[in-house]
């Protein structure tokens, strides 16, 4: 029985705070914010050659072979900087395919995920934000050894940067008739667009599909039962989404409590008074409580899927609702400052804002938590 | 990163298994005094009680893991307790097994292990709160006696224990109020001591004011040094180990409600079905498990040396959370059905519901209420200023 992050993992962290402080501050991030791509396409490519991009791809398709954990480690500390990449999503592209890939396939496609030359996305969701077998409605039309497809996924994260695609779609009728695919970003008939959102450090936009080809060799397992690997993959979103929500709530409170000590007010600092400290004190118990249930939820990815679904959920269900409350808390107790766009807290609120419904609100949550339990 | 148990640790849980499974038939009445006594000869034989205690003075010498996984698997079979000495096992025994002269020790720990009478813990002050280093009672040197003058209140079961174990103030002119406390071993039977059991609103009594009027309590019953009572304090209270024993209870209480919510209703449909009651049991399910996996997660930073500073105070809060919140979800899932006690015919499960959702005060004010534990947690740990 060990809890707790080894000396490698350590190191890991360290290795990446000591480079997102020096090459991307808060200051740095504003900057990206404003600009088209809204991340930096120079260190997307040092990313890659320190191995982050494909942390958790074996070494036999280009990558450092690490496990979720590491991947955690990495994701609190971008989460901690607000850090603008695709990463997430290309992780998540990667583990679609990792998951459900053939060898030929996974070898034609990994390489060029880890060494960042191609940048990954998930595109699963519609219009109806439903994390369902219902919720995907977008049918393939069979053509010969191919699907072709039309139709538009919603809410693609870094739907501007990524050239591939992995797309949930239809296959017919029945309940769980569900193919997961391959698509090119550059294809006939695939256009993805970057839409204008409230947190500008995560990018989302919309892919529009007009007849664009899914060939046979690019599906990801059998047509028709991809369901299961869909879910899988929500579960990983949710554990990613996760881990970057703890190290932005760690540094929501810390930025929280540094200005509680320094501002002044009655001839005290305004953290001496119990209506300031105790706030605090309750964020520190939920980032404290959101990574027990987080570690233990990417622990069970490589070592207990059985586990998975039920641990996912306790974590995405606890963050969404405390890392809420720690971005309006940590604004409201700045004062009028902390909603001016000069000061840092409101980002982190943003980002509270982004990661609530990413891959399923509280709600749902508790509620898959309830059914799994039996109700 | 590792959840799993060493093969010598899981052999050690195959042996809490067998031994419950032919010692704690599913039928066992948990009330039976027989059972009970027979139940407490047997893992007192086993050197459970006092498990982590050292083996020289009757302990079982036995490690953290282990410990927690024989809490862990007792709490799963709703076993009694491990000894039937309450407090002598939680406070007394650790702080004699640390600051007891050789005497001490042979006259009270074997009792303490065999369960012989209870203990009780002289802290608490009426005007003193969670400010207990501010205490006032006093003890006065004379010749070989210390003479105690003062009161104490919300002592648990002082009006069942032979002995107590008392901190009064020995020098009022010392420098910090945490020195010149001293730690006394009372006898209750010692004239001069008068307890005064205090109602509860649940209608039981299980605390008690206790006055001392010239009470002489000889130096030999002194613990430690004198003027040393507040590091034996403590240094008790830091060897409360982890919580898991807690956690695995409050997964029970948890089953029970999601029961209770499938036998009744809500605007005419099964409450289970009704989506705020999923839910909620589903947050009371995120919040024990975030204080089963926290609990975990500072364990194993004892187990690698590391200090702890005041994390506990983390579960601390979830727990007083929880207990009212669950004991008053109950409540609300019972309806108006709630308000029919023990004793009524009427009543659910025969009345226990509103007990316990009448008892919580018991969990979440002894031992530091919540806002003392968020002021921990800010002064201690996020180092804001002190009030």
């Amino acid at each position: 029985m060990d809890f707790g992050f080894s000396e490698e993992q350590d190191l890991l962290r360290a290795e990446v705070r000591k480079l997102l402080d020096a090459r991307c501050p808060l200051e740095q991030v504003r900057k990206l914010m404003a600009t088209e791509p809204g991340y930096s396409v120079e260190l997307w490519s040092e990313l890659a050659e320190l191995g982050w991009l494909g942390l958790t791809i074996p070494e036999a398709f280009g990558g450092a072979g690490l496990s979720w954990i590491d991947f955690v480690v990495l994701l609190e500390e971008t989460g901690r900087s607000l850090f603008p990449s695709p990463l997430v999503s290309t992780t998540l592209a990667a583990a679609a395919i990792l998951d459900s890939g053939s060898e030929e396939q996974k070898a034609r496609w990994l390489p060029g995920l880890a060494d960042g030359t191609r940048i990954g996305t998930l595109a699963l969701l519609e219009a109806s934000d439903l994390i369902a077998p219902s919720g995907i409605t977008l049918l393939g039309k069979p053509d010969g050894d191919s699907f072709l497809l039309s139709g538009r996924k919603h809410f693609v994260a870094d739907a501007g940067a990524a050239n591939l695609f992995v797309v949930a779609f239809r296959t017919g009728a029945g309940a769980e008739d569900l193919a997961l695919a391959v698509l090119d970003g550059g294809a006939p008939g695939v256009r993805a667009t970057s839409q204008a959102t409230m947190d500008q450090t995560k990018r989302v936009g919309t892919l529009a599909l007009d007849g664009a080809r899914v060939p046979k060799s690019a599906l990801l397992g059998p047509p028709g039962r991809a369901w299961p690997a869909i879910e899988r993959l929500f579960d990983r979103g949710a554990i990613a989404t996760t881990g970057e929500m703890i190290g932005a709530a760690e540094a929501a409170l810390a930025l929280t409590v540094q200005y509680a000590k320094d501002r002044i007010q009655f001839g005290h600092p305004i953290g001496k008074y119990q209506g300031v400290k105790h706030p605090l004190a309750e964020m520190y118990v939920d980032v404290e409580s959101t990574k027990s249930l987080l570690y233990y939820a990417a622990w069970a990815l490589g070592e207990s899927p059985a586990e998975v679904p039920r641990s996912a959920s306790l974590a995405k269900a606890y963050a969404s609702d405390a890392f809420a409350r720690i971005g309006i808390d940590g604004v409201q107790l700045h004062g009028a400052v902390g909603y001016t766009a000069e000061y840092d807290i409101q980002l982190y609120l943003k980002r509270s804002k982004w990661a609530r419904p990413a891959f399923g609100d509280s709600d749902f949550h508790y509620e898959r938590v309830a059914r799994l339990g039996g109700l | 990163m590792d959840f799993k148990f060493t093969p010598e640790e899981e052999a050690f849980r195959d042996e809490v298994r067998a031994f419950l499974d032919a010692n704690l038939p599913a039928d066992a009445n948990r009330n039976d005094f027989a059972f009970i006594a027979e139940w407490s000869r047997k893992v007192r034989e086993k050197r459970w009680v006092g498990f982590s205690w050292p083996k020289e003075v009757g302990g079982g010498g036995g490690g953290i893991v282990e410990q927690v996984i024989l809490k862990e698997e007792m709490a799963k079979r709703h076993a009694p307790p491990l000894g039937t000495c309450f407090m002598g096992l939680a406070w007394v025994g650790p702080s004699i097994v640390q600051y007891g002269t050789e005497a001490q020790k042979q006259r009270f720990i074997p009792d303490i292990l065999d369960g012989k009478y209870q203990w009780c813990t002289g802290y608490s002050e009426p005007a003193v709160g969670s400010d207990l280093a501010a205490l006032s009672c006093k003890g006065e040197r004379e010749g070989d006696v210390y003479v105690v003058n003062g009161q104490k209140i919300w002592t648990s079961i002082a009006m069942w224990s032979k002995w107590m174990i008392l901190l009064v103030r020995t020098d009022a002119s010392s420098q910090s109020k945490h020195d010149g406390i001293t730690c006394l071993l009372v006898e209750m039977s010692t004239p001069g001591i008068e307890v005064r059991p205090i109602q509860n609103m649940s209608g039981t009594a299980m605390f008690a004011e206790v006055f001392f009027n010239d009470v002489r309590v000889p130096v030999e019953n002194r613990l430690g040094a004198e003027g040393q009572g507040w590091q034996v304090t403590v240094s008790a209270l830091a060897s409360e180990r982890s919580s898991i024993a807690e956690v695995t209870a409050m997964f029970r209480k948890l089953e029970e409600l999601a029961e209770l919510a499938k036998k009744t209703t809500r605007n005419g449909a099964p409450a289970a079905k009704d989506a705020r009651v999923r839910r909620q049991l589903a947050v009371f399910e995120a919040k024990i498990e975030a204080m089963r996996l926290n609990g975990l997660r500072y364990l194993t930073k004892q187990l690698r040396g590391e200090p702890l500073s005041s994390e506990t105070s983390v579960n601390k809060l979830h727990r007083a959370e929880l207990e009212v919140e669950m004991g008053d979800f109950a409540l609300e899932l019972l309806g108006s059905a709630h308000q029919y006690v023990r004793g009524a015919d009427e009543a659910v499960d025969g009345g226990r519901w509103a007990t316990g959702a009448l008892n919580w005060p018991e969990v979440v004010i002894g031992g530091g209420t919540p806002n003392i534990q968020k002021n921990i947690i800010a002064e201690r740990i996020l180092h804001l200023p002190k009030d």
